[in-house]
């Protein structure tokens, strides 16, 4: 008997049966009352179904390449934890560098899942919503892998067991939280851009590419597989930021004003985010394999670049904050540290000052900046702290309005001094870190006068431990800021006395003797 | 003219993938990094599922990519038998 067997549908074909196929328009409800929130932010689109997912990935073939890549990422963490991993890095400074991850990078994850879960339901097109709804289980599973990965960590070393009660309170993480709520509380399109273009082609590119690639150099294979693995979704991630840029702008000419705005505005809100990666890289990775200023031009110059000029087409145009980002590569990464080490009493990691062959080697990399600026300021904290007098700065931070960076930038064309702009709304002052920053709380002053800076909190009483009886007639404002951030004592401080320092140094030396 | 790029893990499966790519792209650039391998291609990245398949010496779905990449710059075409990263500039 002859059988006639069906030809197996080609990818095209697949990827349309399954998403726009599946998918209908509502006939009891209007389409409008169903999707409310993709026309407010004055986008006009005309045909969602222009919208193509350009790797034309269908859900049967996204849970079995997911669960191959999960299944190769917890065989490699398995085997890390089991062979003693956290004695394997090359010195124990690296493994601040994950206390500071895992602050701030997995609770973003968990933000992304949950904005584009949001976008999953709002994209009135077949094609986004399926790309979004991925992206949003992608989000979830970084969010995860990425703490289990330094779960091992936290059975040894200090510092790491409070980051998700830190999240929303502790005065450096407030950047990164901030750029997420910002963006989910703008409108789905808005959200498109400062996730899907800026921390996605921007921010993880340097995060999880050359940084990983950094910290496998290091010795960590869990940071490693789990880097890697969350940037493989990236790929797609950026993938559908550009498509959402790309049909808005080809969809209606009105649109172009609107979406380079947000180009302009979240390139600089992703650059800002970017000098603690910079930090992390030139100062936290024992071994290094590119400084900071390398990795941006590859990264963002040129890969930043080279979208811009492919996107003039439709009239976008460079951002303004362009020339801006290309100065301060020489400055942030040192700007951060420097910020950082001054404040020792204030973070769940360690900081230290680099040792004179790794000052040697900022100076290799940063030869305009380094010799000129920053050496000079930390060979002196260096001769004060062997001296019995490790710099300790005890105020409070004052923070930019729009990005919460702490202020530390300096004013462009002048490392000597620093930068401060000022705006004025409802009669009170509002300051900002930048001239890019001050545009964009002049462009949305309700929104931003409303950021949440802890240290205006702290002194309206807002930032005590649970229990404090602020009507007490002894209370002072933020007299216990270790308890309001639950901060382990054992964390703080310069690396050389910790206990990690002295645990690992034991630690190994039982693994390589009898 | 941009360079159009892509990153993968370094295993055994992209070693093959990386072959065949220096064989269809013949301006192919192989920047090897810890744990990782960047190929940069003036304007246009090609990969070809023939070539990859030839290389495995198995069948290979060009969607397997999705295992072993780490980041990609252009503009993205997949097809059955190609995967085309581009810039229009």
């Amino acid at each position: 008997m002859d059988m006639k067997v069906a030809k197996k549908l080609g990818l095209k074909e697949r990827y349309a049966l399954m998403t726009r196929d599946l998918a209908w328009d509502t006939t009891y409800q209007k389409m409008e009352d169903v999707f409310p929130q993709t026309t407010y932010e004055g986008i006009k689109i005309h045909d969602w179904d222009k919208w193509e997912d350009p790797f034309r990935l269908t859900m049967d073939a996204y849970w079995k390449y997911q669960a191959e890549k999960e299944r190769k990422l917890y065989a490699i963490l398995d085997g890390f934890n089991q062979n003693n991993g956290h004695l394997s890095v090359t010195d124990a400074r690296y493994i601040n560098v994950l206390k500071l991850f895992l602050g701030s990078t997995p609770p973003l994850e968990l933000m992304a899942a949950r904005g584009f879960s949001m976008m999953g339901r709002q994209m009135n097109g077949a094609g986004p919503r399926v790309a979004c709804q991925m992206q949003a289980v992608d989000e979830y599973r970084h969010f995860q892998t990425q703490i289990h990965s330094i779960s091992n960590y936290n059975k040894y070393y200090n510092g790491m067991d409070e980051f998700a009660h830190q999240q929303s309170r502790m005065w450096y993480l407030s950047d990164g939280k901030s750029f997420f709520d910002d963006a989910i509380t703008a409108g789905p399109f808005e959200f498109m851009v400062a996730i899907g273009f800026a921390f996605e082609y921007v921010l993880t590119n340097i995060l999880f590419v050359p940084f990983i690639s950094g910290a496998a150099y290091n010795g960590d294979m869990a940071a490693m597989t789990v880097g890697f693995s969350a940037q493989s979704d990236e790929a797609r991630h950026m993938t559908l930021g550009l498509e959402c840029i790309k049909f808005m702008l080809e969809q209606d000419p009105d649109n172009l004003p609107i979406v380079q705005r947000w180009i302009d505005k979240w390139t600089w809100r992703g650059t800002r985010k970017l000098a603690s990666v910079g930090m992390m890289m030139d100062y936290m990775l024992p071994k290094r394999i590119m400084s900071f200023k390398e990795a941006w031009e590859m990264y963002v110059e040129e890969n930043g670049g080279a979208l811009f000029k492919d996107l003039a087409r439709y009239g976008i145009t460079i951002p303004k904050c362009f020339s801006q980002t290309i100065e301060e590569k020489e400055h942030v990464s040192h700007q951060s540290w420097i910020g950082f080490y001054m404040k020792p009493q204030a973070t769940p990691f360690h900081t230290w000052i680099p040792t004179p062959d790794e000052m040697d080697w900022l100076s290799e990399k940063y030869p305009n900046t380094f010799d000129q600026y920053y050496r000079p300021v930390l060979e002196f904290f260096d001769a004060q702290e062997k001296a019995g007098n490790r710099f300790n700065n005890q105020t409070a931070p004052m923070n930019c309005q729009v990005c919460v960076s702490t202020m530390k930038f300096n004013e462009p064309g002048d490392p000597m001094e620093m930068c401060f702009r000022e705006s004025i709304y409802n009669g009170e002052k509002f300051h900002t870190c930048s001239d890019h920053c001050k545009e964009i709380f002049d462009n949305e002053p309700e929104k931003y006068s409303q950021t949440f800076i802890s240290s205006h909190q702290v002194l309206q009483g807002n930032c005590e431990p649970d229990g404090t009886d602020t009507s007490a007639p002894d209370f002072k404002p933020g007299q216990d800021m270790l308890g309001y951030w639950k901060l382990d004592k054992r964390a703080l401080g310069d690396f050389n006395g910790s206990e990690d320092q002295k645990n690992f140094a034991a630690w190994r030396e039982q693994a390589t003797k009898n | 003219m941009s360079n159009a790029f892509i990153a993968f893990q370094k295993n055994d499966e992209s070693r093959c993938i990386v072959e065949a790519i220096l064989e269809d792209n013949p301006n192919a650039m192989v920047d090897d990094q810890p744990s990782m391998v960047k190929i940069d291609v003036p304007n246009r990245l090609v990969i070809k599922r023939e070539t990859v398949s030839e290389k495995m010496g198995r069948e290979f779905d060009l969607q397997e990519l999705q295992l072993h990449l780490i980041t990609i710059s252009g503009n993205l075409d997949e097809t059955d038998d190609e995967f085309t990263l581009s810039w229009n500039n």
